[in-house]
């Protein structure tokens, strides 16, 4: 035996606590993923029932303010991201024929990371100081002069601490896509998947930074008097606005363009038929995501740039439609003379192309700066970034779950259930959406508490509440499916639904913790249809079966991100704590978390652990045992 | 494939349709879709060109949509392999080029509005000047031509251009009145903004605060009361003249030590909080308390301009919550109902 120490495998809660694995991290990111999207989901409802009568009383001003704010700091950065995750680290290590990703331990960071950081964003609703300045916490609002409970520290920390976990991921799929494909698999061999998790993490590597940036001079402002966004002092509020939007709109992209991968794959395979323009989807792909960084100020039309901003942004903003429509068209035509099967995954998917395309053009109306002057802050745009985030990224979602839930976890989702949730859901979605549309030409603002008597709003906000509603019943039947679903036999095939074109349906599902027995030789795009199309079984292996090395769990990161989760604490208490001696007790506390991930460094530097090695006999039986 | 000619000859009529459609949604004072004034017409010209142009993107999405998910139906049992198409370089140049004209017909009335919109006419001597100034949770609206100042309501002549410079003097907030212009942000010092906007009909329209500014956001009404410019000339000198205290003196010495030493009024008081000159003839009363007879009460938010200014007096959080009036003084009934009568009573004769 190679290694003078025994192999750590843990089994059960520890194996959960310390596992590098990253098929394991990517069920942890969607149960963390799924448990925020609940949060931020009744969050939702609490705001619809508010509105869904005027003046109502449902909730109070303050906390109506609060319910928005984390509405939509959940969703985007505690629900939608990480689900994004799951299916990144879930799938796109099989899909290249890899047995992991290029940073094991710093995956299992990443989690933990969001997760603590998620965590000490929601622990502002047990606290009763919860940020209440809007997902996008324009200054000076969110500076301690107007928001000078704690709530808008928890922002602030909760993102910083979640943010770390997100850039990480993704260098982590950079390098792991860049370094560790299998033979044969050139760039223009991958799947559309795995190439939009590339470009979004290159996105995530610039884009984040901005945020990190843009959340540090806040914290500063608001823990340790700075003025960056304080104008009485000579700071700028406007700053804040373009720090904040120049990772914004990248992040919307973030969000959309892994659902684009998502909705390649699904529509292809259940057409039968090979993506449709595959070169030109690479290059929309790329082309969104290098245009998203030029766009930011379509934010920003009613600041006060002025007219040459204004128009810029406008032509920038409007040039994105074209690449964008170029894959709507591309997927319509990849069905055409296809055999399409109307399984639950493509229903969701094929309900997307529509729903998106209009999302993408109440887009393209809102590009036109002087038409924005009308549109902007009201529900249209609620309306449009709704249609685009829910209509867009979150069918692309259930499709990506349905379609990948027996690669993950072994067993089909049942399809009938599949289907009811499917028609309930996209019914209760344009329900909600569509209407807000006209509310906001009709004159309401957005991110109000209350709408007047009397003004013709009334109904509409009603319809919409009850497709709100809709909404709920079918986010409860997903969920009553995943229960039905994991306590059938884990039988599923490796290829269950039979036309898997794609690596990761050519081993077992789920696969064993090294995925490929033997790393697969690409013969092409496409390489396991390739190989049905050839009259193969199978891939041809490119190595032999030998002993596969492994990365070693390891319990540091976990408190690594409880270091960071205790640090927020110290820090943000500061000023109420007391002190210690000479020091402030929430600065010593702050120091001790601090000091504990920075122990965590230490101890992994220090410690040589070169993993351990899965040997010959444990594969030849995992491959005698299945197919 | 349609030529350019003959795109815009087919769309005439769809666009006139658009406008009859359209034009009925919406209350005049309030939607953009019934545009009160040149701005918001400009505006709404736009958006109408975007509908119809994004009409037919959609039109053409959902037919070939529609088409393909019938038309090729996997037949239940049909195991056939259907033809692998890699792509055609004809089609890819198709959708490329057709959406870039049709951004390209969006973008040319676009570019033309971006500029025209952003004409300043601060140091237009035929334009009336009036600076907004946006606060938690209310509007002040000052005439430096004129000498006024004044809040919640901004009285303006038909048909004449208001240059508008707009700031706040607490968080970020925008000013939108939808009938009548596009909305502008009102930043903190340094980042002043500009606008402009005319009505050219008499009326009153109703304006919004456009952006997240606490918890009383929602409730920051204001109004743009457009008058003929005789009616413009009275108000301007109406408001300007001294007002006299309440009668009674005993309300007369509360009125000047709990309130005037924020508000103001005629020449008395303070000019931090909103100016009470002619409060009694705005529309509303804390700009959400709408003004009405007696007999005319339709919803929670409408009562006579004493009840309205009694119960905003007496607890305005309960009005507007988070609003800076709230828990400042303590005031007796009487002293309450005096007050409320007084300034029920302050009205300004110009119309």
């Amino acid at each position: 035996m190679a290694h003078a120490h025994a192999v750590k495998r843990y089994s059960g809660f520890m194996d959960w606590l310390t596992t590098v694995d990253h098929k394991k991290i990517g069920i942890l990111y969607l149960i963390a993923g799924g448990f925020f999207f609940l949060v931020g989901g009744l969050e939702a409802i609490l705001i619809r029932i508010q509105l869904w009568a005027p003046q109502n009383d449902f909730v109070g001003a303050d906390t109506y303010n609060e319910l928005i704010t984390m509405h939509g700091t959940t969703m985007i950065f505690l629900a939608a991201m990480p689900l994004l995750f799951a299916f990144m680290n879930a799938v796109v290590p099989l899909q290249i024929g890899a047995r992991d990703v290029a940073f094991p331990f710093v995956n299992s960071l990443g989690f933990w990371t969001f997760f603590f950081g998620g965590l000490l964003l929601n622990v502002s609703w047990i606290v009763g100081d919860v940020p209440d300045a809007g997902w996008t916490a324009y200054a000076p609002l969110a500076g301690t002069t107007y928001s000078n409970d704690h709530g808008m520290d928890y922002y602030v920390l909760g993102l910083q601490i979640a943010g770390i976990g997100t850039l990480i991921g993704g260098i982590n799929f950079l390098v792991t896509i860049i370094n560790m494909r299998a033979p044969g698999m050139t760039f223009m061999r991958m799947p559309l998947f795995t190439w939009t998790a590339f470009i979004t993490s290159a996105l995530i590597l610039f884009a984040f930074p901005a945020l990190t940036v843009g959340l540090a001079a806040l914290m500063f402002d608001r823990l340790f008097s700075a003025n960056f966004f304080d104008p009485t002092a000579g700071g700028n509020a406007v700053l804040w606005e373009h720090i904040f939007w120049i990772f914004g709109h990248p992040e919307v992209y973030i969000l959309i363009l892994p659902a684009f991968g998502i909705i390649s794959e699904v529509i292809s395979t259940f057409s039968r038929k090979r993506l449709f323009g595959y070169s030109s989807m690479v290059f929309a792909t790329i082309l969104i995501g290098f245009l998203g960084f030029m766009v930011w100020a379509h934010h920003m039309f009613t600041t006060g740039l002025g007219p040459v901003a204004n128009a810029l942004f406008s032509i920038a903003t409007m040039l994105i439609a074209v690449p964008t429509g170029i894959k709507i068209f591309n997927w319509l035509f990849t069905m055409w003379g296809g055999s399409i099967k109307f399984t639950s995954a493509n229903l969701y998917a094929v309900g997307f192309v529509p729903t998106f395309v209009m999302g993408g053009v109440t887009g393209v109306m809102l590009a036109s700066a002087p038409a924005d002057f009308q549109y902007h802050d009201t529900y249209f745009v609620v309306a449009h970034f709704h249609y685009v985030i829910v209509g867009g990224l979150v069918l692309g979602i259930f499709a990506g779950l349905h379609y990948w839930w027996p690669k993950m976890f072994g067993r089909v989702l049942n399809e009938t259930l599949g289907k009811i949730t499917f028609w309930t859901f996209f019914i209760g979605f344009h329900l909600t959406f569509f209407i807000q549309h006209f509310l906001g030409l009709l004159g309401m603002p957005r991110r109000i508490w209350q709408y007047l008597d009397g003004i013709g709003f009334n109904e509409m906000n009603m319809i919409s509440t009850v497709g709100a509603l809709l909404m709920g019943v079918g986010t409860i039947l997903f969920l009553m499916n995943v229960v039905v679903t994991m306590a059938k036999p884990k039988n599923a095939p490796a290829d269950p639904w039979e036309d898997g074109r794609t690596l990761e349906w050519t081993i077992p599902s789920p696969p064993p913790e090294y995925n490929f027995a033997q790393t697969p030789l690409v013969r092409g795009y496409d390489a396991y249809w390739k190989e049905k199309m050839e009259g193969h079984k199978g891939m041809t292996p490119a190595e032999p079966i030998g002993p596969i090395h492994m990365p070693s769990p390891s319990i540091l990161p976990f408190f690594m991100g409880v270091g960071l989760f205790v640090a927020g604490f110290g820090f943000m208490y500061a000023p109420d704590w007391g002190h210690i001696g000479a020091l402030k007790t929430g600065h010593f506390i702050g120091i001790i978390g601090l000091a504990t991930t920075l122990l965590c460094m230490v101890l992994r530097s220090m410690i040589d652990d070169h993993g351990f090695h899965i040997e010959e006999d444990e594969i030849l039986k995992d491959l005698g045992g299945k197919a | 494939m349609m030529n350019r000619w003959q795109f815009v000859r087919r769309l005439a009529p769809l666009m006139a349709m658009m406008a009859l459609v359209l034009a009925a949604c919406g209350r005049e004072d309030l939607s953009t879709l019934n545009p009160q004034g040149p701005v918001a017409e400009e505006q709404f010209g736009l958006m109408k060109t975007a509908i119809i142009i994004m009409g037919i993107v959609v039109v053409v999405v959902f037919a070939l949509a529609l088409y393909v998910i019938i038309r090729f139906r996997r037949r239940s049992g049909d195991k056939t392999i259907p033809k692998q198409v890699e792509g055609s370089h004809k089609l890819e140049v198709i959708w490329t080029v057709i959406p870039i004209i049709l951004l390209v017909i969006l973008a040319v009335p676009t570019l033309q509005s971006v500029f025209n919109l952003s004409k300043d006419y601060s140091n237009d001597p035929d334009a009336v000047k009036v600076i907004v100034t946006s606060h938690q949770y209310w509007w002040e609206f000052e005439y430096p031509e004129l000498g006024i100042k004044t809040a919640q309501e901004l009285v303006i002549p038909t048909g004449k251009t208001i240059a508008i410079e707009a700031k706040t003097a607490d968080v970020i907030h925008s000013f939108w009145v939808p009938s009548l212009a596009g909305k502008i942000d009102t930043n903190p010092s340094g980042n002043e903004n500009h606008m402009y906007f005319s009505a050219p009909k008499e009326g009153v329209y109703l304006g919004k605060c456009a952006e997240l500014c606490g918890p009383s956001h929602g409730l920051m009404d204001f109004k743009v009361k457009s008058v003929d410019g005789a009616a413009f000339d009275r108000w301007a000198a109406a408001i300007k003249e001294p007002v006299a205290l309440p009668s009674d003196p005993a309300i007369a010495e509360v009125f000047q030590s709990k309130c005037l030493v924020c508000h103001a009024i005629g020449d008395l008081g303070v000019q931090a909080y909103p100016n009470l000159s002619g409060i009694a003839s705005r529309n509303s009363v804390g700009g959400i308390l709408v003004n009405v007879e007696a007999d005319d009460k339709q919803y929670k938010h409408e009562d006579t301009v004493y009840n309205n200014l009694y119960n905003w007096i007496k607890d305005p959080e309960a009005v507007k919550p988070g609003n800076l009036m709230s828990n400042r003084y303590e005031l007796t009934e009487d002293e309450l109902e005096g007050i409320a009568q007084y300034l029920s009573e302050l009205t300004l004769d110009y119309e």
